[in-house]
């Protein structure tokens, strides 16, 4: 009985779509090449952006030991820097998974391969396949969760991305140096197909190769659009039907741009920052001044516009932010001239950045201000009222809202 | 000759001793991240990053690729092979949808999502039903609008001719 189906994966006949091969699996292969690339450098760019070697409570790894070993320290400019490499980051991501999908299932027949290893080099590539593969999911979908907000990851998702995404990077690189070639290859010279991906007895087909590769770009199209307008803001974010800050902007007026935590979640009640109870308490050289509102109003304000940037991949367009010039502060307590790095404090209780560190060169731009009003109005609660950070191309977390406290000086 | 002896002995093969350089490399790597990436809770990360691979491979995978089968069979029943793209393209667009977003259309963060972003949470499920109103309505509308181009002359010269009308 020739024709008798075969009833195990391991069996090559079991596999009946004609579309496997070298030519579909290594295009897909080579766009995941290029764009996991890309996602891998503007994690660390992004990873950067926290400068985590400046103070402890930036640092959400403390033991990345040599897998900091690249960090810088973040600029002030572009003012859409972090805006542009965290929304690539994100949505390139988004926009990577149908072609993901269809990579994995385009060798999912070499998963049930037998026999398990050939060679002591083919037993332990299999191995590394399971880190690339785990790790890649795991990558995808840590990041995919932490976006909509679904903290069902187990632990904290900085440590989990940012190792996880070095597990992957490590099985990632030896994937593409033992397959690029090849897979150029197959790409190049369109010859007869041929291979253990080729299904001995294939089903007639339903769709050219060129047609299921249209499909898979289709589902990145429909997810990139539908997702880039909450990096792109303004008439775009409609456009971005299913992202997390997509479609709506929360009320309107002034202070009608996108939350990252409002206040009711960050547990800031208005007996907190009440006019006449609250209290900026900043301490350097000279020891400490108290201010008031009031008398931070007194200063001299100044006018910066500069958008909010999430890690999340969203982010607003340029806000008119005004306020107390950072290094004007420091001024007020001794550090007249050469601004120090400073420990901002918030009101909030609870949050992994209730504290936050922030470098001299971010200190000493003119644009970085203690805000206390935006587009021409009062902060609103959720915006950090009565007073917060907005420092350029800074990620969103770092520019505290609700500050109680700013302390000049070395870390 | 001792050389000739050593290959008639059945011995593991090694394989490229480039790959498994390169591999070993890989994988000390992957330890050093590894440690750290386990340095919490260790058996839930195991969990997370096996079960990644195994709910793709093992449930994902089989899942649609049954759901396609039962489609060809369907159609290939009733005949009309041809109009597997018209739902295979629709369905996969809108259930890849449904995957990345699951978490805002089920509207299993909803009470997070509304009080920590002000946003309402509400909006998902009727945006993805719409969309793939959308995909499958528009599916519909290019299959019907293909078949009757394909179906008039034909169906012309078969029924009745033009001068009829």
């Amino acid at each position: 009985m020739r024709d008798h189906p075969p009833r195990l994966p391991s069996s090559p006949g079991f596999w009946r779509s004609p579309l496997r091969g070298p030519w579909f699996t290594s295009v897909l292969g080579l766009v995941l090449l290029a764009g996991i690339t890309v996602l891998f450098l503007t994690g660390l760019v992004s990873y950067a952006a926290y400068n985590p070697d400046l103070s402890r409570v930036n640092d959400q790894t403390p033991d990345k030991g040599i897998l900091g070993f690249y960090l810088f320290a973040w600029p002030t400019g572009p003012v859409w820097l972090y805006r542009f490499t965290q929304g690539l980051h994100v949505t390139l991501g988004i926009t990577l998974i149908p072609v993901l999908l269809a990579k994995l299932w385009s060798v999912v027949p070499r998963l049930f391969a037998l026999p398990p290893a050939r060679s002591v080099a083919h037993a332990l590539e299999r191995i590394s396949l399971l880190l690339l593969v785990g790790g890649g999911l795991f990558e995808f979908t840590t990041g995919v969760l932490n976006i909509q907000l679904d903290y069902v990851f187990p632990g904290s998702f900085y440590p989990l991305h940012f190792y996880g995404a070095w597990v992957f990077f490590a099985a990632f690189t030896a994937h593409a140096v033992l397959k690029a070639p090849t897979a150029l290859r197959a790409v190049r010279r369109r010859r007869r197909e041929e291979g253990d991906l080729v299904s001995p007895r294939p089903e007639p087909p339903t769709v050219s190769r060129r047609g299921a590769l249209a499909l898979v770009g289709g589902g990145s199209l429909l997810l990139f659009l539908t997702t880039v307008g909450q990096s792109l803001g303004g008439p775009f974010r409609r456009t971005a039907l299913l992202a997390p800050h997509g479609a709506a902007d929360p009320g309107g007026g002034p202070n009608g741009f996108q939350i990252n935590k409002t206040a009711a979640y960050a547990g800031i009640t208005t007996a907190d920052t009440h006019r006449e109870g609250w209290r900026l308490i900043v301490t350097g050289r000279t020891g400490t001044v108290r201010l008031s509102r009031a008398e931070l109003l007194r200063l001299p304000q100044h006018s910066a516009s500069l958008p909010i940037a999430c890690v999340e991949g969203w982010s607003t367009a340029d806000q008119w932010w005004r306020g107390v010039r950072l290094s004007d502060l420091a001024a007020l307590v001794g550090h007249a001239g050469d601004p120090p790095d400073v420990l901002v404090e918030s009101l909030q209780r609870h949050g992994a950045f209730r504290r936050a560190a922030l470098r001299a060169n971010q200190v000493a731009d003119p644009r970085a201000l203690l805000a206390l009003y935006v587009n021409g109005e009062e902060l609103s609660p959720d915006h950090g009222y009565p007073a917060r950070i907005i420092v350029p191309a800074a990620p969103g977390v770092l520019n505290t809202k609700w500050v109680a406290r700013l302390t000049f000086g070395d870390l | 000759m001792p050389s000739r002896t050593s290959v008639t002995r059945p011995r593991p093969a090694l394989g490229n001793p480039f790959q498994i350089l390169l591999l070993a490399c890989s994988f000390a790597l992957a330890g050093y991240a590894g440690v750290r990436l386990f340095a919490g809770d260790w058996r839930a990360v195991a969990l997370w990053v096996a079960g990644a691979a195994l709910l793709h491979d093992l449930v994902l995978l089989p899942l649609y690729t049954v759901a396609d089968r039962a489609v060809l069979r369907g159609l290939g029943a009733a005949g009309r092979r041809e109009w597997t793209p018209y739902v295979r393209v629709p369905a996969a667009l809108s259930g890849l949808l449904l995957l990345v977003w699951f978490p805002l259309i089920t509207g299993m963060t909803a009470g997070r999502y509304r009080s920590a972003t002000g946003l309402s949470p509400d909006g998902f499920l009727a945006r993805w039903l719409l969309i793939s109103a959308v995909l499958f309505g528009g599916s519909a509308l290019l299959l019907a609008l293909r078949g009757r181009e394909r179906g008039r002359p034909r169906r012309a010269a078969k029924r009745r001719p033009p001068a009829v009308h």
